[in-house]
């Protein structure tokens, strides 16, 4: 395996200028920073609609140093195909494309291109950043919001339903390499994005992106809201390579050890508000349940 | 076509610095770095530089000692919350601007 990276031999040529209109503390200005540090000037992006859009800004000036195609919500990855197959007709088979799109734009809306693109074994990227809802329209709840969190769309008792579970979806299709990554662990992160462009065919990342205004918390606590969701066994790092599971060091530490409680995750945020005491409970016992298999 | 004709058809966008304004203008708290406690200034070695690798908006420098760039910084804190010497402290933008007058 390649050489770990560290902040010290990490890249210092940036992609993204500064004075973007993405939030104060976003979690994905982080992810998306290191990820373009990692996938290189080699790349395109494919972009829908989506808070990376908004991080892009208008026209006629744009944050991103690369090459980016804005697309529709339901065609970013059929569009990463598009792109590939552009990129091999003028025998340019290096370049890395990327399609890099947020939950909803997984999850909900563009599922059935990524699923086909998985299927048809396309030699893309494909790096989705759940900040779980669709923050920049609103915090309006998507199929990767957790159990019993408000958003403006689930206003009282909170989402009912549970976090739809979009790595082990793709990881089905028996792509190449799946792999979940989080804005608290950024090197992490690059590593995978690095290990990415090195397969061939279909890679799928999914980024866990603290959102300050839509969870509800300080703009400060981004990277410790992050880690708490490693770190209580909520959110799990992990790479499934050719069918081979293995946890990720940051997760990999927490076995056979004590976990904080859920508790801590939820009371770190606004989101969590509604949720009662069972609840908390049983999430924990779901937890407990996943980490002791 | 012409490149020209045809990027202005597309609209393609040029990338470049402050898209979303100076965004320096949205901070109700401005880092300060305190030199005497920041691992990079005092051991004048590269190190650490923790606030760099986490900035959402690459306004920090990667250089001895670390520099942030205020025309962009958006103060969100977290360079200050996750500085392991304690050494960047958020102080009211307020008490600042006058200062600098």
């Amino acid at each position: 395996m390649a050489e770990k990276t560290t902040i010290l031999n990490l890249t210092e040529e940036e992609f993204v200028h500064s004075g973007n209109r993405a939030c104060t503390g976003c979690g994905l200005s982080i992810v998306y920073r290191i990820g373009l540090k990692a996938l290189g000037k080699n790349s395109v992006l494919v972009v829908p609609p989506s808070c990376l859009t908004v991080l892009q800004g208008l026209y006629p000036v744009a944050s991103t140093k690369l090459p980016c195609v804005n697309v529709t919500f339901a065609s970013t990855a059929a569009a990463a195909t598009g792109v590939r197959s552009a990129m091999m007709a003028l025998g340019k088979d290096d370049v890395n494309v990327v399609a890099w799109a947020g939950d909803g734009g997984t999850s909900d809306i563009g599922i059935q291109a990524l699923s086909g693109a998985c299927e048809r074994g396309d030699n893309i990227i494909y790096i989705c950043y759940d900040n779980e809802a669709y923050m920049n329209t609103g915090v309006q709840r998507s199929g990767t919001t957790p159990q019993g969190v408000l958003t403006t769309t689930t206003p009282i008792k909170g989402k009912l339903q549970v976090k739809k579970d979009v790595p082990a979806i793709i990881a089905a299709h028996g792509i190449p390499y799946v792999a979940t990554a989080s804005a608290a662990f950024p090197l992490d992160f690059y590593d995978k994005v690095k290990k990415a462009t090195t397969i061939h065919g279909p890679k799928y990342i999914h980024v866990h992106t603290p959102c300050p205004p839509g969870w509800g918390f300080d703009t400060r606590y981004t990277i410790k809201v992050g880690k708490l969701a490693v770190e209580t066994g909520l959110f799990d790092l992990y790479e499934i390579e050719n069918g081979s599971f293995s946890l990720s060091a940051p997760s990999q530490r927490l076995v056979g050890k004590k976990r904080p409680p859920v508790s801590d995750y939820f009371a770190a945020q606004g989101r969590f508000k509604s949720l009662d005491t069972d609840m908390v409970n049983t999430i924990q016992q779901q937890v407990d349940a996943k980490w002791a298999a | 076509m012409a490149t020209k004709t045809y990027c202005e058809m597309i609209s393609r966008s040029q990338p470049g610095p402050g898209d979303g304004g100076n965004t320096g203008s949205w901070r109700v708290k401005r880092p300060i770095i305190d030199y005497d406690k920041c691992i990079p200034a005092k051991t004048k070695k590269r190190a650490c530089f923790t606030c760099w690798l986490l900035c959402p908006d690459c306004v920090v420098s990667k250089t001895i000692p670390p520099a942030i760039n205020l025309d962009y910084c958006k103060g969100c804190g977290i360079c200050a919350e996750e500085c392991p010497a304690g050494a960047i402290e958020m102080v009211d933008e307020a008490s600042q601007t006058g200062k600098e007058k």
